[in-house]
C-alpha cells in the first residue's frame, strides 16, 4: 500500500468513527442543522422585508450556504479538542498510522456533516422561495465550491482546536471568529454601504467571494435596489473564492499538522 | 517480530523531560529482557506516566534515548507502534462506541482487513468476558469492564511489547485479580510487559524486575525480593496503653533485629521492620509483658509502598496520602 492509499484508508476509518459518534449525539447534529435554518428564517423575514422581499430571499441563500459551512468549522475545533482531552488522540497516536489521518479523518467527517447541512439548508431555501435558475452542471459546481470552502474552514477549525489548551477554550475560540468573518462580508448585504476600510475587508473576504460566486452559479441575481461593487474580488468571485479555499486549506493544514506533531510525536 | 533474546525488549537511557518548572523525568534508565515484566513503581506524579508516554511514542523527551522491541522510539516511532500495545490511563476507549466497535476500530487501524478486524474483535470480547455487553455503548460499562476493554485494545495486534499504565488503579479486588491473570498469560506467551503501578503488592505479584521512581529519578531497582530485603520483611506495629512506656517499648523493639523502630508522634504507634515475622511478634510481646507494659493493639503486616519509600527516600510518599492503599480510585489527572 502506498503512503497515499494508507492515508486515505486510515482517514476514512477515523471519519467513520467520528460519524458514528455524531450519530450517537443527535443533539449536536440537530443544533448544527437548526442554526442555518434559523438564519434563513431570521434574515428572510425579519430583515428581508426591508431589503427586497422575495428577491432578497433568493439572493440570501448564497450567503447562508457560505455562512453555514463556516460555522461548521466550530465542530472541527471542538471535536479535535474533545478527542485530545479524552485520550482518544493518544490511543490513535499509539497505533501505526500517519498523524495526518487523525486530522484528515476529522475534517472529512465534518465535510460530510457540511454536505448534510447543505441539503437541509437548500430544502429550507426552497420553502422560502429560493430557486436554482441554472443548468445542473452549474448547480453542481456551486455545491462543489461550497464544499471546497467548507473543507478550508474545517482546517481553520482544526488548527484552532489543536492550539486551544482546553475543550472550553476550543469551544469559545472556535465560535468567536465566525461572527465578524461571516457578517463583515457580502453574505447578507452589500459591502457598498459599509465604512471605507470595513468595505475593503468585506470585499476581499473569502466568505463574500464564495457567496457571490455561488449566487452566480445558481443564477440568483442581487435584488434590484442592492448596490453592486466592481472591486476585483467581486468581479472575479469564482476564481478568487476557489483560490482562497485552496490556499486556506494548504496553510491551515500545515499549521494544524505542525502543531499536532509538536503535541504528539512524529 | 520480537528482538533476539540478547537484546532487551524495552530499554531507556537517561530520559529527561521538563514541563514548565516541573522536572518530570530526571535521567531515567529502564531495561526489560524479552518475555519479562518490568514493574515501574512510584507514587502519583513520580513520572511513571511521563515515562510511559515517551516509550509509547506519545511524547518527545527533552533528552535521552529509548528502544522498544529493538526500534528507536525517536527515530522510528512508526515501527515502535507496530510492535506496541498500550493500555491505561491515557489510551482511552471511545465512550460512544460499543466494545465491539472500539476493538474493530483499533484492529482496522493496526491494518486488519474488515473481516479479520471483526473476527479479532469477537475473539477478544470473548477472551475478556465482555460478550454480554459487546454491543452496548462503552460508557455504560463498569470501571472493571472498561479496563478490560482497554486492555483488549492493547492486545489486538498481539504485539511483542505491551505497556500497561496503572492497569488496576481504581479496580476492586476481583478486577485486580483478573488483570493480573491477564498479564500472567501474556508473559506465558512470551510478551514483554511494562507495567506501572502504585502498589507494591502488584509489582511483587507480577514483576520480574522493579524500578522505583520518585520525582523523575530512579531511587531503587531490583527484584521484589531484593527490594523487600532492603526495607525488611514485615512491619510489626503496636500501641502501648501508657505513653510513659513508649521509650522502654522502643528499646525492646530495637532488640528484634537490625531495623530501628519508628514512633508516630501523632498516634503514638510504634513500628519496626522485622525479618522473622510471627516469631518476632511472640518475642516482643513476651518481653513487653515481662517489663510490665500493657499493649493496646498489635499487628504484623507486609511492607507497603509507604514503607519502601520511607526506607529508600527517608520520607513518606505523598503528602495527600492518596496513594497509600489499593482500591483508592484515582480519576484522570497527571501531567500532560
Amino acid at each position: 500500500m502506498t503512503a497515499v492509499q494508507r492515508l486515505g484508508r486510515d482517514s476514512s476509518i477515523i471519519a467513520w468513527r467520528n460519524l458514528l459518534n455524531l450519530r450517537r449525539t443527535p443533539g449536536s447534529v440537530i443544533a448544527a442543522l437548526v442554526q442555518p435554518v434559523m438564519f434563513v428564517l431570521l434574515l428572510a423575514y425579519v430583515f428581508g422585508g426591508s431589503l427586497g422581499g422575495a428577491e432578497y430571499r433568493t439572493f440570501l441563500m448564497g450567503g447562508i450556504f457560505a455562512q453555514a459551512v463556516t460555522f461548521n468549522s466550530a465542530f472541527t475545533a471542538l471535536g479535535l479538542a474533545n478527542d485530545m482531552d479524552k485520550g482518544i488522540v493518544d490511543r490513535f497516536r499509539s497505533l501505526p498510522m500517519p498523524a495526518m489521518a487523525v486530522l484528515l479523518g476529522r475534517t472529512l467527517s465534518d465535510l460530510t456533516m457540511s454536505a448534510v447541512t447543505l441539503v437541509v439548508t437548500s430544502l429550507c431555501g426552497l420553502l422560502v422561495g429560493w430557486r436554482i435558475s441554472a443548468s445542473p452542471a452549474e448547480a453542481l459546481a456551486a455545491y462543489l465550491l461550497i464544499l471546497l470552502f467548507a473543507f478550508a474552514m474545517s482546517w481553520v477549525g482544526a488548527a484552532i482546536g489543536l492550539m486551544a489548551r482546553s475543550v472550553e477554550v476550543a469551544q469559545s475560540a472556535g465560535l468567536i471568529w465566525l461572527f465578524p468573518v461571516t457578517f463583515v462580508s457580502a453574505a447578507f448585504v452589500s459591502p457598498h454601504t459599509m465604512p471605507g476600510p470595513l468595505r475593503t475587508v468585506a470585499e476581499w473576504n473569502p466568505v463574500s467571494a464564495t457567496a457571490t460566486a455561488v449566487r452566480g452559479l445558481f443564477g440568483n441575481p442581487p435584488p434590484s435596489g442592492l448596490p453592486t461593487s466592481d472591486a476585483w474580488p467581486v468581479v472575479h468571485a469564482l476564481p478568487y473564492s476557489a483560490a482562497c479555499a485552496i490556499v486556506i486549506t494548504g496553510v491551515f493544514m500545515l499549521l494544524a499538522l505542525i502543531r499536532f506533531r509538536r503535541i504528539t510525536l512524529g | 517480530m520480537t528482538s533476539p533474546p540478547t537484546r532487551p525488549a524495552i530499554r531507556a537511557e537517561g530520559l529527561t523531560k521538563r514541563f514548565g518548572k516541573k522536572q518530570a523525568l530526571n535521567g531515567v534508565d529502564l531495561e526489560a529482557a524479552p518475555g519479562t515484566v518490568l514493574g515501574v513503581l512510584g507514587p502519583n506524579g513520580a513520572g511513571k506516566t511521563t515515562a510511559v508516554r515517551v516509550l509509547s511514542t506519545l511524547l518527545r523527551p527533552d533528552g535521552g534515548r529509548a528502544w522498544m522491541a529493538g526500534h528507536d522510539v525517536l527515530a522510528a516511532p512508526e515501527a515502535v507502534r507496530r510492535d506496541l500495545g498500550l493500555s491505561g490511563q491515557y489510551a482511552a476507549v471511545d465512550e460512544k462506541l460499543s466494545g465491539r466497535e472500539n476493538l474493530y476500530l483499533v484492529a482496522r487501524l493496526y491494518g486488519f482487513g474488515r473481516h479479520a478486524a471483526r473476527r479479532r474483535a469477537g475473539q477478544l470480547l470473548s477472551d475478556f468476558d465482555l460478550e454480554d455487553a459487546a454491543d452496548l455503548p462503552s460508557k455504560t460499562y463498569s470501571g472493571g469492564m472498561r479496563r478490560r476493554l482497554d486492555l483488549a485494545g492493547a492486545l489486538v495486534a498481539r504485539p511483542p511489547v505491551v505497556v500497561l499504565d496503572e492497569p488496576t488503579t481504581g479496580l476492586d479486588p476481583r478486577g485486580r485479580a483478573d488483570t493480573w491473570q491477564a498479564v500472567r498469560s501474556l508473559v506465558a506467551e512470551g510478551t514483554t510487559v511494562l507495567l506501572t503501578t502504585q502498589y507494591l503488592e502488584e509489582a511483587d505479584q507480577l514483576a520480574d524486575a522493579i524500578v522505583v521512581i520518585e520525582s523523575g529519578t530512579v531511587v531503587a531497582r531490583g527484584s521484589a525480593a531484593q527490594l523487600k530485603a532492603r526495607v525488611g520483611g514485615e512491619r510489626l506495629s503496636l500501641t502501648v496503653a501508657e505513653p510513659r512506656h513508649r521509650s522502654t517499648a522502643t528499646e525492646i523493639l530495637a532488640t528484634l533485629g537490625e531495623h530501628l523502630p519508628d514512633l508516630d508522634q501523632r498516634t503514638g504507634r510504634l513500628t519496626v521492620a522485622t525479618d522473622h515475622g510471627a516469631r518476632s511478634l511472640e518475642y516482643a510481646l513476651s518481653r513487653l509483658r515481662l517489663a510490665g507494659i500493657v499493649v493496646q493493639d498489635v499487628g504484623l503486616a507486609p511492607p507497603t509502598l509507604d514503607d519502601v519509600f520511607l526506607s529508600l527516600t527517608g520520607r513518606p510518599i505523598a503528602p495527600d496520602g492518596a496513594t497509600a492503599s489499593p482500591g483508592v480510585a484515582v480519576v484522570g489527572g497527571g501531567a500532560r
